[in-house]
């Protein structure tokens, strides 16, 4: 019953793997991509009172979305990597971060872009946009602190456990708008209640959530097979794939 | 076609053309190089350790015949 779990933990397996999948999920990405973006730019209406600024919700909130959900893959494998010592699980963790913190500098930027037209200024010190922004903190954190060793192992340890104090923002971002007075609208989609938002937006929007957690598994495998192979060097399929690649 | 009268109007976006098209456009430069960067990683890798190899051979080729 283990044995995948152990399988995903062998470096050879997991290249493999993504190295077949990868195309596949690319051809669905880029399918999704297209639509979300077409119905989002094209097709969708403009809101009764942002006017057309609401089509920066299609990239602003599946960016954002991406943000947290990715920290915390980050630390549950940084976690994982700590407790079982699984070099998959620190590959997988250190392959993340830099995939994170783009979307939350793309979150952040997209944010202030539309606010802007809408709140009538780009910044302001509030618990959402003051959270967010340490997320982008902690996500350099994690890669300066992680680079700052020579051994790997020390690094990939102590980058753990940084990610993992780090977990505590994340319920921090997504209740700021309902612990605090904000300027932030609150949750736009729950998975309890019905959305708030007509369908016509709803579709963009969510093409667009899937389409970019495509990107960052596409994206993510092709960082982990970089990592891979050069973790792995002594091992002797690595040997031989470089040996073969060079004919 | 569309939401849209004409290209001009879809530019144009009733006056927030510049704030929406800035934010597609950030967004798409950073992913755009993120993936590109992430995908040149593994053939980036092959290179560097065939290189690696190559060094260790001759290494270990001189040091068997310093040893002699």
């Amino acid at each position: 019953m283990w044995n995948w779990f152990f399988q995903l933990a062998s470096p050879k397996w997991f290249y493999t793997i993504a190295r077949k999948v990868t195309p596949w999920l690319s051809v669905l990405m880029y399918s999704l991509m297209l639509a979300g973006l077409v119905l989002g730019l094209i097709f969708s209406p403009a809101d009764y009172q942002q006017g057309n600024t609401v089509r920066i919700m299609y990239i602003h909130i599946p960016a954002a979305y991406m943000s947290m959900m990715i920290y915390v893959i980050m630390a549950v494998a940084g976690a994982i990597g700590l407790v079982w010592r699984m070099k998959m699980a620190h590959i997988v963790s250190v392959s993340c971060a830099s995939i994170g913190a783009m979307f939350t500098a793309l979150a952040l930027l997209t944010g202030a872009i539309w606010g802007k037209p809408t709140w009538g200024t780009y910044w302001v010190w509030d618990a959402r946009l003051t959270s967010e922004l340490i997320l982008l903190f902690l996500y350099l954190g994690f890669m300066a602190l992680h680079s700052a060793y020579d051994d790997k192992k020390a690094a990939d340890k102590a980058s753990a456990v940084l990610a993992l104090v780090g977990v505590v923002n994340i319920p921090i971002i997504h209740f700021s708008v309902e612990w605090w007075n904000t300027l932030h609208q609150g949750a736009t989609l729950s998975k309890l209640e019905k959305p708030s938002m007509d369908t016509s937006m709803l579709w963009p929007l969510l093409i667009m959530i899937v389409a970019f957690k495509l990107y960052f598994v596409v994206t993510l495998f092709h960082k982990i097979r970089g990592e891979i192979l050069l973790r792995e060097k002594q091992a002797s399929w690595v040997k031989k794939l470089v040996a073969d690649s060079k004919q | 076609m569309g939401y849209f009268d004409s290209f001009n109007d879809f530019i144009h976006m009733g006056g927030h053309g510049f704030y929406v098209w800035l934010c597609y456009a950030i967004v798409f430069i950073g992913m755009v190089s993120q993936f590109v960067l992430a995908k040149l990683s593994a053939k980036k890798n092959i290179k560097l350790l065939s290189q690696y190899y190559r060094r260790a051979a001759a290494r270990k080729k001189s040091q068997a015949n310093n040893d002699s």
